[in-house]
């Protein structure tokens, strides 16, 4: 099963590549959205099978994979917007950049004192690699709505990470923390919606200078 | 011995095939009935029997440009495996050549087209060779990765390592390989969506562009070496992704021709499912192409 796990990671971070070279914002938010299933079933594959882990299957499926997107794409219509135009970092810059983060994750991992039996998983790689990416999206882009992505893209790297660790997790902790990712996204929903309305933009390099009325 | 003899006759028969196949399977999806099968045949026929019309301007590089680069992958024929079959000709470090043999027939491509003096044709050949500094790393990678995992320099022995166990022990990286490899396969070969060849509007030409002013037969050794082209690349994807082997040499010749067929079958699906992208987007998905080649490496070196 950790075989198919790993194959599993390889396309985590695929797809952290895909979103670094894509400039639809819609594309991004499903690319997310697979992320977030795929992030779901792996806990599945590496633990034995408990209600526990049932439960954080469904929650993480449906909290990453259906109601975020939801939400996020919910926000991207009623901003109108559909493209990310003009990254402070160009895709093609962005995209080297995010395959030598993968590669330095890899090499940093190696050096990770880690427990044996997850030595050999690419986990602690892919994570690593994931939160570096999404750092990037978040650094490099200029809409309000790439930067939720980005920060997306980060808590699933730090979700890779913890899932070594599900088993030691108690559910009330996993619960807080999608509750958090949950109202976090919801807030920057409403923000971004009400960014949209007052400037007609939601470029967020505009919102440097402060303004009184 | 009949191996060798098979490897020769495959190599230079098949080719121009491959593009009937392509150009039937596009025919097919526009609801047309389509050139025969063995059209291309038939074409370089008529062009080889024709006479040549050399401009003034041109020298000795123009008639030399398609001879070199039909010699350069015919060689490079020679060195490709076909069907789980060693390869005639065969050296440590082969992979190299291999890999350069293309590059010496693209330079040839692009002088000749240089030689003209025609403003589009140096447009063609800048962007012919920008496009392939960035599709040579991700054959380099490629050709690494499967080097490492074969623990050989050899052309044959790393083409002919992938198997079934490899696939399920590394699936991941071999999948990312065939993956690049196929776009890899369809840039070099200037298919849609990196160049359409059946364009006939000189600002968006690649590769047809810089062949403008061949005509008679260095046409047809262009056409005839470009299929060549197409052959050989094509046969180093299915020696990845279709490493089935019976261990019956005259199966796994058969096995062969019919993946190369639906690999033909397969760029006439692509090619008449996707737009040609423009050309600003091309450069990123030959780096993305490089980027998962060197992700495969990345995988297989840990």
């Amino acid at each position: 099963m950790t075989v198919f796990a790993d194959q599993l990671l390889v396309l985590v971070m695929l797809i952290n590549l895909v979103m670094l070279g894509s400039s639809r914002l819609i594309f991004s938010i499903r690319a997310v959205a697979v992320q977030g299933v795929i992030l779901g079933i792996l806990p599945g594959l590496i633990h034995p099978f408990s209600y526990h882990l049932a439960g954080i299957t469904i929650g993480i499926i449906l909290a990453k994979g259906v109601i975020i997107p939801y939400l996020i794409s919910n926000a991207v219509r009623k901003a109108h917007i559909r493209r990310e135009v003009e990254p402070f970092l160009g895709y093609v810059p962005t995209l080297l950049l995010g395959a030598v983060f993968t590669a330095l994750a890899f090499v940093f991992a190696e050096k990770l004192p880690l427990a044996p039996e997850h030595r050999d998983l690419l986990f602690v790689p892919a994570s690593i690699a994931t939160l570096l990416i999404g750092f990037l999206l978040l650094t490099t882009r200029r809409k309000a709505i790439s930067q939720v992505i980005g920060y997306l893209v980060m808590e699933n790297g730090i979700f890779v990470f913890g899932l070594l660790l599900t088993e030691a997790m108690p559910v009330m902790v996993e619960a807080g923390a999608l509750l958090d990712l949950l109202v976090g996204i919801f807030v920057m929903g409403i923000v971004i919606n009400h960014i949209s309305q007052e400037f007609s933009s939601i470029d967020t390099s505009r919102l440097r200078t402060l303004k009184e009325e | 011995m009949t191996d060798i003899i098979i490897h020769c006759l495959v190599a230079l028969l098949i080719p121009p095939l491959l593009l009937g196949v392509i150009a039937k399977t596009k025919a097919a999806f526009a609801g047309r009935v389509g050139a025969p099968y063995l059209q291309p045949y038939y074409d370089l026929y008529k062009l080889l029997r024709k006479g040549s019309v050399f401009s003034e301007t041109t020298t000795w590089v123009f008639r030399a440009g398609p001879i070199v680069t039909l010699a350069a992958t015919l060689i490079a024929a020679l060195l490709v495996p076909l069907g789980r079959h060693a390869s005639p000709i065969s050296f440590s470090g082969d992979m190299i050549l291999f890999a350069y043999l293309f590059g010496l027939s693209r330079f040839f491509t692009t002088i000749a087209a240089l030689d003209t003096g025609s403003s589009f044709e140096g447009m063609g050949a800048a962007r012919e060779v920008t496009f392939s500094c960035l599709t040579e790393p991700t054959l380099f990678f490629a050709l690494i990765t499967l080097a490492r995992m074969s623990k050989s320099l050899n052309l044959s022995t790393i083409l002919t390592h992938p198997s079934p166990t490899a696939w399920l022990a590394d699936g991941a990286s071999m999948l990312l390989l065939a993956a690049a490899l196929f776009i890899t396969l369809l840039a070099e070969n200037s298919r849609i969506p990196f160049d359409d060849p059946n364009t006939h509007l000189e600002l968006t030409m690649i590769h047809e562009v810089m062949v403008l002013d061949h005509s008679g037969p260095a046409f047809g050794i262009i056409l005839y070496g470009a299929a060549l082209k197409l052959f050989v690349l094509g046969a180093v994807f299915i020696n990845v992704a279709l490493p089935i082997a019976t261990g019956n040499a005259l199966a796994d010749w058969g096995i062969f021709i019919v993946a190369m067929l639906g690999l033909a079958m397969t760029i006439g699906v692509v090619e008449s499912v996707m737009a040609r992208l423009r050309l600003v987007r091309i450069p990123q998905l030959l780096v993305g192409a490089t980027i998962l080649s060197a992700f495969a490496m990345l995988l297989v070196l840990r």
